[in-house]
Parts: C-alpha cells; structure tokens; sequence
C-alpha cells in the first residue's frame, strides 16, 4: 500500500512535466527543492516532536556552504555541493548538541536566537556575503558534465531526483526500528527513556539528517536558481517550513510536498492582488493552529486512509 | 571630542534603550509569567502603539503636545484592546497550549504587520516631540589652572530624552507596585503561582488572562509611543523591540520581573555602548548568543530563581 502511494506520487511528479505549463514547470521545480527542506524539517518537527524556530541557519548554511566557494574559491559545482551538505551537517551536529540540552520553549528560543546570529552574521561579512543584496551565480558555473542546470527541463529533473532521495529516505528512515524510537521519543519522551532508549543520541541524529537535508535544500535553490541572499537566513525562512509543514500534516510523509505546493500557490496567487500576501501567510497559520491543527494530510488520515504513512 | 564625553553620550542613547526596553520586555515578561505563554506578536504590538500614535497625532493636529498626550493614552488603550481581542478570539481557543499559541502569534505577527503595510504603508513617519528643549551637557577639563568646566561641541542631549527615561522609571514603578498592592495584583500574583488553585479560590482566571495579555501589549505600545518622537514609525519596526525584550526576559530570568528590569539596563546600556563603538550589528550577535548561551547552561537566567 504504502510502496504504491510512493511511486504514484513520484510518478506523478515526473507526468506533471509534461502536462503543465512553462510557467509552472518553474514553480514546481522551486516546490520541489522547498519541499526538501520541508521533509528535512519534518524529521524533526512531525516525526520527533522537537519544534525549532531555527532551521532557516541549517537552509542558510547549505546555501552559503555551496555558493561561497564557487564564487570565491572557483570549486566545481559537484564539490560545492559537498561542501554545502558538510557545512549544514556540522552547523546542526554542533546547533543539536548544545540547542538539545533544552526542551520546550526554551528549545525554540534558543534555535531561534542561533538563527538570528547566524543571519547577523551573514549581514556582518557582507563583504563577502553581500548581505541582503546576496550575490548571483553565474550561469558558466552551473554546468555539470556539459548539462546545464539553469535550462528549466534539466533543472526540473535535477530539483525532482533530489526530492525523490529525500522523500524515500526518510520513508524509509520512519520504517526502521531508528525511526519508530523517533515517534516514540514524540509520543512520550520519559517512556522511551525508562524503555532503555538513548533518547538524546536520537534526538541528536534525528537533528543532524533534519538539517543535512534543510542544507541540500538550501544548496540546491543556490545552484539550481543561481543566486543566494542572506533573506533565506531570515527569521521568515525558519517560519515557512513550519508553516508548510503544520499544513500539509505534521508526521505524514507527503505531508511537506502537499503542504509546499499549497503555501506556494496561495502566496502566488494572493500576490496578484496585493503587496501583503505576507497576510495570507498570518492568516494560514492561526486558522490551521486553531481548525486544523494535523494539517491537510492529517486531515485525510484521520477522515478517509487510516494508513497513511 | 574626547573619549570620555563620546561614552558619556553612548551611555545615555543605551539609556534610552534601556527605558523603552525595559517597558516592552515587562510586557513580555508579565505574559511569559502569568500566562506561560511565548508571545511572539509583542514587537506588532509596540509597532501597533508606534503607528496607532502618528495616527492620533496627525489627525489632531494643532500644538505637539496635544497630539502626543492624546496618543499617549490612546494608543495603549488601543492596542490592549485588540490584544485582548486576540485572547479571547485565538488564545482562549488554544487553551494557552504553549507550543500552539508560539504558532499562533507567530500567525498574528504576519496578520498585523501586514495590516499595518496596507493601510499605514511602507513609509516612515515621524511624531512630533511635545516639547523640545536642546540641553549642553558641560564636561570638566584638567589644566594648568586646575579644572575647567567646558561646553564640548556636540556633547548635548535633548530635555525629551531625559524625560522618556523619567516616564519609563515611573511606568514599571507603578507597575511593580500595582502587582504589589492591588487587589487584581495579587490575583494576578495568585494566578502566576498555581493557576489551578487560584481559579478554585473563585479567582476568575480566564479573565485575568485576559487582562494580562491586554496589559502587556499596552506597555509595549506606551514604549513604542514615548520612542516615536526620536524614532520614527514604520511597520517593521517591531523586529528589533522584539528580539530584544526576548533577550532581556531571558537573561533576567524568565518570568521574573526584578530580573527582568535590571537585564534591561544591562542589555540597553550595552547595545547603546556597543553600538556607538562598533557596530549595532555586532552588538544584536553578540546579544542573541549571549542568550542562547544562557539559556542552554543557566536556563533560569543570570537572576532567577530556581524553582520546581
């Protein structure tokens, strides 16, 4: 059952292609890299229970880990990504190690305050960050084995195999005994302790693939689109995950995807009318918190498929 | 101008910092304490005051003064209103659920800031001082003669500043002793302790609530109308009022409001000095992983107490 929901919703992705317009081939191409960073922030948030306000320095730190060295450095496009993959991991295995020796609201504050360093800091060595304004890739650079990326059906395919990985690894990450312990840890942490689980290491681990996948996301949209700005490192950024993933359902697998793709339409579409689609956003998230706190995704598991993943 | 005299005007800008801060991080502070709710809308609230004031201002026109009377009793009254609206409508509803009302201000946030872009625009506006009053501050010199009072070029402040900070320390004063003295005080104070117990003693808590998170908001909009006159407003500027008053309850001791305020003259006076020197950047940096540090080692903050 769950194998078939998996491939069908791959599938479509790569139909939809075809199907649609130039113009959304863009959008969906973009859905998709956030969609990374909304399944990374799902480990954390749906699956393990930890809410942090801060995961916009993990995206930042994928972003910036790929688009500084190949703007200052002349690296090769596959060697940056690496560099922007290690750069989130250690930014989270350090964040994780000192951020998890709190829970609750001081958890959220104390990621959020991280983030906000981070994204000064950003604005500090604008000399080479170039702050706010951030800084373009050239398209010379975004060219692997003679394919270039900036074309829109490379970049399609690229933005959809990198969610593809995501959305199967932690498909599969749920459905080991690693991830059961994870829901575990979710549903009631003292439990899992006195049952003889190293709660912390998990939350540790849990923390490190949350924000290793944030920061592919994040160098992903640096080289796919070509440009990195220190607003990605933003206090809204950190927001918008959580937002995408409260509404396509908390702790579902395709949840993030559903909850992306909807945040972008509704900000795409409201933004014909006004300049303040940011109200949208507001509005969104005290209905849903109020309505329909398990999400879209949620929703249907509780009402139609009770074995949704 | 020496060196002396250039901290001796830093200080008195962090000063003016602190005042303010030291409102809107009361606000927070008596939210966080009473409510054990994370208030992230707070720095909305201090625009909201900032924005609802140019507003009475510019409609009355006439002497500044006036003007700025009218918002300084306006605009919190204002502002409490609609937070208390916002209980009633949102939090109430949450149940006071800690992580979902963190979601549901941070919903808020976008709601009223977005708000204030459509009808108040993108622009800064400024409000007019009540009164102006330029005062030379004079400074001593060591000579030959030995000390000379001089008047250093530059070295002046303005009589307004000089009474936000005055408005400031008579604000959280009479608050401290309202919560002291008070009957709805001390049910506040009963409610903090053990909410439970309190709404069995017939004190109606839910209320209570209510005017606590209404009084929060006003103190943080009577902040953002006493800084108006020296900053302007703008719909964004709750950013920085926020981050701050975070900061400040933090490290006073979350929920602690002796803490609370002597955090604020701490962390006022050091971003004023450390902003004059530096840069405000390095400052705000240096401030929020001061508070991620102390959080993580001391999480009852440099002040607090410890409790169970």
């Amino acid at each position: 059952m769950t194998k078939s929901l998996h491939i069908s919703v791959l599938t479509s992705l790569v139909l939809l292609f075809f199907v649609v317009s130039d113009y959304h081939d863009g959008n969906l191409a973009r859905i998709m890299v956030l969609a990374i960073y909304a399944v990374g922030y799902n480990l954390l948030f749906g699956y393990t229970g930890l809410l942090s306000l801060g995961h916009a320095l993990f995206f930042a730190a994928g972003m910036y880990g790929l688009a500084l060295p190949i703007q200052h450095l002349g690296v090769s496009p596959i060697e940056a990504f690496a560099m922007g993959l290690a750069s989130a991991a250690t930014v989270s295995l350090v964040i994780g190690f000192l951020a998890l020796r709190t829970t609750g609201a001081a958890f959220m504050i104390v990621t959020l305050m991280f983030a906000q360093a981070g994204f000064l800091a950003l604005l500090y060595f604008g000399q080479w960050t170039r702050g706010d304004e951030g800084f373009v890739i050239q398209q010379a650079d975004r060219i692997i084995a003679g394919i270039d990326f900036s074309q829109s059906t490379e970049r399609y395919f690229a933005a959809f195999v990198l969610f593809a990985v995501a959305y199967l690894l932690i498909a599969w990450l749920i459905s080991t005994p690693f991830g059961k312990c994870l829901i575990a840890i979710r549903e009631n942490e003292e439990r899992a302790q006195m049952l003889g689980y190293d709660v912390h290491r998990h939350k540790l681990l849990a923390m490190l693939v949350s924000g290793t996948l944030s920061g592919a996301s994040g160098a992903a949209y640096a080289f796919l689109f070509g440009y990195a700005g220190a607003t990605f490192a933003s206090v809204q950024y950190s927001i918008l995950p959580l937002l995408w993933v409260l509404l396509g359902g908390a702790g579902t697998t395709i949840g993030p995807l559903i909850g992306t793709a909807f945040a972008f339409y509704l900000i795409d579409i409201s933004s014909h009318f006004t300049t303040a689609h940011l109200l949208v956003v507001g509005l969104a998230i005290v209905l849903l918190t109020l309505f329909a706190p398990q999400g879209l995704a949620g929703e249907i598991r509780n009402r139609l498929i009770s074995w949704l993943p | 101008m020496d060196f002396a005299p250039h901290l001796f005007l830093a200080t008195l800008e962090g000063a003016i910092t602190a005042a303010v801060i030291s409102l809107t991080a009361v606000g927070l502070s008596l939210v966080f304490g009473i409510m054990r709710v994370v208030n992230v809308a707070h720095g909305e609230f201090f625009m909201l005051g900032a924005v609802v004031a140019w507003w009475v201002a510019s409609t009355l026109g006439g002497h500044a003064a006036l003007g700025f009377l009218a918002a300084l009793i306006i605009a919190p009254l204002f502002v409490g209103l609609m937070a208390a609206l916002a209980d009633r409508l949102v939090l109430e509803r949450l149940n006071y659920d800690l992580e979902r009302t963190i979601v549901a201000t941070i919903g808020l946030l976008y709601v009223i800031q977005q708000v204030a872009l459509m009808t108040f625009g993108p622009d800064a506006r400024p409000v007019e001082a009540p009164f102006d009053l330029r005062i030379a501050i004079p400074w001593f010199e060591f000579s030959d003669t030995g000390v000379n009072l001089i008047w250093p070029w530059g070295l002046a402040t303005t009589g307004y500043k000089l009474a936000v900070i005055a408005a400031a320390a008579i604000i959280v004063t009479s608050i401290i002793v309202f919560l002291k003295r008070s009957r709805f005080g001390l049910m506040m104070r009963a409610t903090q302790m053990d909410s439970e117990m309190a709404s069995a003693f017939g004190i109606p808590v839910r209320r209570v609530y209510c005017v606590v998170f209404g009084l929060g908001a006003a103190l943080a909009a009577l902040g953002a109308v006493l800084i108006v006159p020296i900053q302007q407003a703008h719909y964004l500027m709750g950013g920085d009022p926020l981050l701050l008053s975070f900061i400040v309850v933090i490290i006073g001791g979350l929920g602690s409001l002796p803490g609370t305020i002597l955090a604020a003259v701490l962390i006022g006076m050091s971003d004023g000095i450390i902003s004059v020197f530096f840069s405000p950047t390095l400052a705000k940096i240096l401030a929020t992983l001061l508070v991620a540090l102390v959080l993580i080692f001391r999480p009852h903050g440099l002040f607090g107490h410890h409790t169970s």
